[in-house]
This record gives C-alpha cells, sequence and structure tokens, in this order.
C-alpha cells in the first residue's frame, strides 16, 4: 500500500486494462470480513484533496473497512443531504476531476474493493462504454449510481457485466414487493439498502426499522444486503447487523469528520476503528 | 385540458431519446402514483369539471387575444398576443398549479413543495394551496428571492413558507435540486408541484397538459377571427412550459412556424446563457430527464445565466429537445440587453408591461423584418420586474 504517492492526481496515468471481476472481489469481502457485518466506509473524493481523500481511504482500510465505496464529487445531488453535498462542491472547487477520482480508486483497490458512486450524468455524458472502460482500469470493483433507478439502467448494467463492474442498485423503504424483487434479481456485488425515506445524513435513533427493511431486502436477493444512510454510530452499525445486515455503509458521519478534523485521515480512522469494534463478534 | 385524451393515450415516458425518469429510487413509487392518479383524473368528467370552473371562475380563464395595435402597425404585420399576464396571478403558471394541486387533494397529500424562480409559479402554488387548505413551502434561490422580492412578499402572505436557498448560483437549478431533496425526505404525504414541463416522467407530460389550454383557446379564438391559423408561435423557454402550452395546439399544423426564445444572457458566444437548445451539444440529464442541458466535458452541470429569473436554467423540457431535433419547432436565443430594450419598448407601445421572461419573445418578435401572422404568448405580467429593470437602467 503506498500511502504516499510521488505522482499528482489526475494526471491520467490510471495503468491498463484488466479483468477485475468485480463481483467476485466484492463477494469474497462480505465472506471473509469476520465482524458481524461488513464495515463499508464512504469517503468523497477529492475532498478535502485528491491527496488526503486517498489517505483518508487508506487511514479507513487500516482501521478495518472491508469495502470502500468513493463518491465521485457532481454539481447536482439529488440524494445527499448538506454535509455530503457541500464536501462535493469543496472538492469541485479545488479542482477534482474524474481522473483524479479514480486515481483515488486506483490507490485505495489495492487493498480493498472499491465501488464508486457517481451521478448517472457523469457515467453517460462521455459515453456509458467509455466511462466504464477508465473505471475497470482503475481496479475498482463496482459502481452505484444513485439517479438511476432500475428502469433506467439496462444499458449500464450490461455494459458493466461486459467488463466484469458489479452494478449495485438501491432499494428504499418506499420500493414496493414486485420493484424490490426486479431489483434484488439483478442486482451484482451487493444489494444497497437505503435504510431511511430521505437523503443522506446523520439520523438519531432508528435502530428499530432496520430489521424489517433488512428482512425485505434480503428476501428479494441471493447478493449480500448493505444497510446505509442515517448510520453513523458504532451503536447504530450493531444493530444495522443485529437486524441481520451483512455490510453496514456510514457516510455523512465520516464526510462531518473530514470536513471538521484538522488531520482528517487520522480522524476519519480513528471513528472508522469505533465503528470496527461496534461490529467485533468479541464485544 | 384538451378533452382529446382516451385511456388508450398513455402518459409519454419518452420523447424520442429524451425524458425518462433519473431519480434516487425512494421518489419511484409516488412518480407511478403520480402518473395513476392523472391517468384517472383526465377521465373523471367530476375532475375535469372542477378543475374547468375554477380556470373560468377563480383563474379569470379564457384569457384574452389581443391583436397589439401600435405593435402590428409598428412591424406591418399582424401581432396576436395571448394575453396570459391576465390569468389570476400575473401568468401562466396558474393552470399547471391548479391542475396539480387539485391532483394532490385527489391523492390525499396535504402538503405541497414547489420551486420558484421568478416567483410566479410560487406565487401560483401558494394561492392554489390557500384556495386548497393545503400546507405550501416553496424553495427559491437567495439570489431569486432577492432580484423577485414582491413575489416573496406576495408567496409570504398568501400563507406559503419559502425557503431560501444558499447553494451553486443561489438560482432556479439550485431551487429545483432543493425541492426534489425534500421530497426525497417527506415523499410519503407530500406532493411536489414541479413548475415546467421538466423532471421525471410523468411531469413532462403532464404539465403540458395542463398549460395546453394556452394554445387551445388561442388557436380557436385566431381561427374564429382570422378564418385562418397563425403564420408562427412564439413563446420565451425556460422550462419550457408556456411555449410547450401553447404549441401543443398547433403540433399538427404543419404549416405554422414555431419558435422558442431562450434566453441569450451575455450571449450565446459567451459561457453566460441560458440557452442549451440553441447552443446544441450533448445532451444530458438534469432533474430526473435526459434533455438539453449545459454541461462540461465531466458531465458536471454548469450555471446558466439571464437576467431573467424565469429562463435562468441550464436544462430544458425533453420535449422541446426532441421538437428541436425533429425540426418541428426552432429556438432561438435573445440577450439580457435586448430583452431589456423589448421590455421598455412594449410597455410604451401597448401599455402593457411584460415579464422579463415574456420580453425575450417579444424582442425576437421585434427584430422579425417579416411575415404573416405572429401568435405570441405573453406569458407573463412584469410588475414583479420593475425594481430589477429600473436599477439596471441608472446610469
Ligand atoms: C412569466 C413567465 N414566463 C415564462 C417563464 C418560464 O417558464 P416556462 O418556460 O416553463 O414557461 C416564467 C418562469 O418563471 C415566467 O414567470
Amino acid at each position: 500500500m503506498s500511502v504516499a504517492r510521488a505522482g499528482r492526481f489526475g494526471d491520467g496515468s490510471e495503468g491498463s486494462v484488466s479483468p477485475s471481476g468485480g463481483a467476485a472481489r466484492i463477494a469474497d469481502a462480505f465472506a471473509n470480513h469476520g465482524k458481524l457485518a461488513a464495515l463499508m466506509p464512504y469517503v468523497m473524493a477529492g475532498f478535502p484533496t485528491l491527496e488526503e481523500s486517498a489517505r483518508i481511504g487508506q487511514a479507513c482500510v487500516r482501521a478495518g473497512a472491508d469495502v470502500i465505496e468513493l463518491g465521485v464529487p457532481y454539481s447536482d445531488p439529488l440524494a445527499d443531504g448538506p454535509v455530503i453535498h457541500e464536501a462535493g462542491t469543496r472538492a469541485l472547487a479545488a479542482g477534482s476531476s474524474i481522473g483524479g477520482v479514480l486515481e483515488v480508486a486506483r490507490a485505495i483497490s489495492a487493498d480493498v474493493p472499491v465501488v464508486l458512486m457517481c451521478y448517472a450524468n457523469m457515467v453517460f455524458a462521455p459515453g456509458v462504454e467509455s466511462f466504464l472502460d477508465r473505471l475497470a482500469r482503475s481496479g475498482a470493483s463496482g459502481l452505484i449510481v444513485p439517479d438511476l433507478p432500475y428502469g433506467e439502467a439496462p444499458e449500464v448494467l450490461g455494459a458493466c457485466e461486459q467488463r466484469g463492474l458489479a452494478l449495485v442498485p438501491l432499494v428504499a423503504p418506499t420500493t414496493t414487493d414486485q420493484r424490490l424483487a426486479a431489483i434484488g434479481a439483478q442486482a451484482r456485488g451487493f444489494l444497497y439498502t437505503v435504510s431511511v425515506v430521505g437523503t443522506t445524513g446523520e439520523r438519531r435513533a432508528l435502530g428499530e426499522r432496520f430489521a424489517e427493511v433488512v428482512r425485505r431486502a434480503k428476501s428479494s436477493t441471493d447478493v449480500p444486503v448493505a444497510l446505509g444512510f442515517g448510520i453513523g454510530t458504532p451503536e447504530q452499525a450493531a444493530e444495522a447487523a443485529a437486524a441481520g445486515a451483512d455490510g453496514v455503509i456510514v457516510g455523512t458521519r465520516l464526510v462531518r469528520e473530514a470536513a471538521e478534523a484538522e488531520r482528517p485521515a487520522e480522524a476519519v480512522g480513528a471513528v472508522v476503528e469505533a465503528l470496527a469494534a461496534g461490529l467485533s463478534p468479541a464485544r | 385540458m384538451s378533452g382529446a385524451e382516451t385511456e388508450a393515450d398513455p402518459v409519454e415516458h419518452r420523447f424520442g431519446s429524451y425524458g425518462g425518469q433519473y431519480v434516487p429510487e425512494t421518489l419511484m413509487p409516488a412518480l407511478a402514483e403520480l402518473e395513476q392518479a392523472w391517468l384517472e383524473a383526465r377521465q373523471d368528467p367530476g375532475f375535469r369539471a372542477e378543475l374547468e370552473t375554477l380556470l373560468r371562475d377563480f383563474a379569470g380563464r379564457p384569457t384574452a387575444l389581443y391583436r397589439a395595435r401600435r405593435l402590428s402597425e409598428r412591424l406591418g404585420r399582424t401581432v396576436y398576443l395571448k394575453r396570459e399576464d391576465l390569468n389570476h396571478t400575473g401568468s401562466h403558471k396558474l393552470n399547471n398549479a391548479l391542475g396539480q394541486a387539485l391532483l394532490a387533494k385527489r391523492m390525499g397529500k396535504q402538503r405541497i413543495i414547489a420551486e420558484t424562480g421568478a416567483g410566479q409559479h410560487g406565487v401560483a402554488t401558494a394561492t392554489v394551496c390557500a384556495l386548497l387548505g393545503l400546507e405550501c413551502v416553496i424553495y427559491m434561490g437567495v439570489e431569486d428571492t432577492r432580484r423577485q422580492r414582491p413575489n416573496v412578499q406576495r408567496m409570504e402572505l398568501l400563507g406559503a413558507s419559502v425557503r431560501p436557498v444558499d447553494a451553486g448560483a443561489r438560482t432556479l437549478k439550485e431551487a429545483t435540486s432543493a425541492a426534489i431533496r425534500d421530497w426525497v425526505t417527506n415523499v410519503e404525504g407530500t406532493h411536489y408541484v414541479i413548475g415546467s414541463v421538466v423532471g421525471p416522467a410523468p411531469y413532462p407530460a403532464l404539465v403540458r397538459d395542463l398549460q395546453r389550454v394556452i394554445g387551445d383557446e388561442a388557436r380557436a379564438e385566431l381561427l374564429d377571427r382570422e378564418g385562418r391559423l397563425p403564420s408562427r408561435v412564439i413563446a420565451c423557454v425556460g422550462g419550457g412550459s408556456n411555449a410547450l402550452g401553447i404549441f401543443a395546439a398547433f403540433l399538427g399544423d404543419e404549416e405554422v412556424e414555431l419558435v422558442g426564445v431562450e434566453a441569450g444572457g451575455d450571449g450565446i458566444d459567451t459561457p453566460r446563457h441560458g440557452a442549451p437548445l440553441t447552443v446544441g451539444g450533448r445532451a444530458g440529464i438534469l432533474h430526473g430527464a435526459r434533455s438539453a442541458v449545459m454541461q462540461d466535458e465531466e458531465g458536471q452541470i454548469v450555471e446558466a445565466h439571464s437576467i431573467s429569473a424565469g429562463l435562468d436554467y441550464p436544462g430544458t423540457g425533453p420535449q422541446h429537445a426532441a421538437l428541436r431535433d425533429s425540426g418541428r419547432a426552432r429556438y432561438v436565443a435573445v440577450t439580457d440587453s435586448d430583452a431589456l430594450a423589448a421590455f421598455r419598448e412594449i410597455t410604451r407601445l401597448e401599455g402593457i408591461i411584460p415579464a422579463l421572461e415574456t420580453a425575450h419573445a417579444l424582442a425576437w418578435v421585434l427584430a422579425q423584418p417579416d411575415g404573416g401572422i405572429d401568435l405570441v404568448c405573453l406569458s407573463g405580467r412584469g410588475d414583479k420586474d420593475l425594481a430589477e429593470v429600473l436599477g439596471k437602467e441608472q446610469p
């Protein structure tokens, strides 16, 4: 693992094409984490800078992350609450570009599978095939597109399959049973299960709703179910695992830490360590 | 409503390659529910009668079709103005707000949210919420709360809560994003009254259907008075609802030219404009639909610029993109300064103060040397713009 990279991020040296078998790599991470559930931190690429975001990702890995969800800064992130929105805006103002984001993906994916969280327009703008070729070259294992619901997904899904990338769909508490079955059947990597009706953000005491949300998701699919949105404390992480989630995604809590701390990587690492402890079977 | 819909008419999700539903999964059931409600409501004589009664008695429809005397004389041809400025609340926006609020009631939703740029859609929505006793929250960019101050005061008087949006360029794009995020969070009891023919399906078709009353009235009355169709139909295009509302009635009349006028801002050879249809380029996804969008190489949406808050938007309705590609309509752009000049000129010529948005369409008409009968959608009145215009004209 190379924490301090010599090359500049975004210089275009993204490496050569390799069949990444992303879904298999993600499945491995879910099978071998040794915790109550896989720990899946969200890192906003380019925030506060590209270099620092790579360090944050690597700190997460050292602290026990099993999969990293890497956010791509976007001008109009409709599924995100104010903290992640603001971080993306600042990353863009600092000059973040997709080339730089993929360098961060490359740095982290040496150690754990990386799944890119990227809004639809950025996938379509350069052309789906060309975008996914670059993504595959970066070593990333999969892709989450929060504004690409089931009905709009076929083109991206097909192109992901050709490249060994897992297209991870989302389901929400509002998703009907019929949609849930269809989405669960075409899920690859894992099923991103949104725990609440709302955008990303920290929330208090929703543990009691987890069980039903997770149960529905699990009944719809063969891939692991990861619970996200609103989970920020070790207690909530443990509650998610107790509710049966195979993975726990923590986003806003970590982005807030990166925004507030003087030494973001160290600070985020410490929070992830506490979350990992919350998921420790020995606890 | 045109009166022509039947069970067999689906609500379009796509217009050629444009449109679609690019939204978070959380909203998908609400979009399906809205589509179903609209399919049923437009067939329901009770719903139609209630909407028609309100359009007549509350909004004051049909609006006048005015043969612009001095303008026609000046141009040496006949120009008709479809007077949406005389619609209650001062613009075409009420037609859509009324229909959608009735639909919300039908769906049992007690809370209404909306975005607004010029404030006209916000005022229309706040008005129907007062009328129907619904809770109302309006999102408006901070820059627009400044330049359209009178409309903020109107909305608050009407009982709406106006939430200033302090992100990005603090204009219509950000207000729309904020409204969508509110909807994602509160979708279970809330209806989002989108203000133009934009957004995920079924909105572009729904808003067009609710606005086509403009074109249906104008076409029938013009035929009655002139015994012929207009040569051209001209309207300004922000999201594109007044334009599509008037175009819709003429789509089958191949001999009628349809012209949409976008915001040219500082000029379309600069980055500071709001004319994605005119400029062309790669299509993109904004606010749930694929359409003409101002964006950079990587797909980041770029900020629009226009002196008129209602046209200051980097996207546009998907059906307009399809009409452009097919050649059925054409799109042009008018700069801030030409729109300002037209604003003054029409005011003095006709005794009608148009909205700055509408002034773009009028500027294009003023600049055309010839033509037959021009029908212009006078989408709204300009009282809201006085401070902005007079401020710009200080030496
Ligand atoms: C008077 C008037 N005309 C036009 C517009 C632009 O909207 P649309 O293109 O949807 O008609 C607005 C929007 O605020 C408006 O207030």
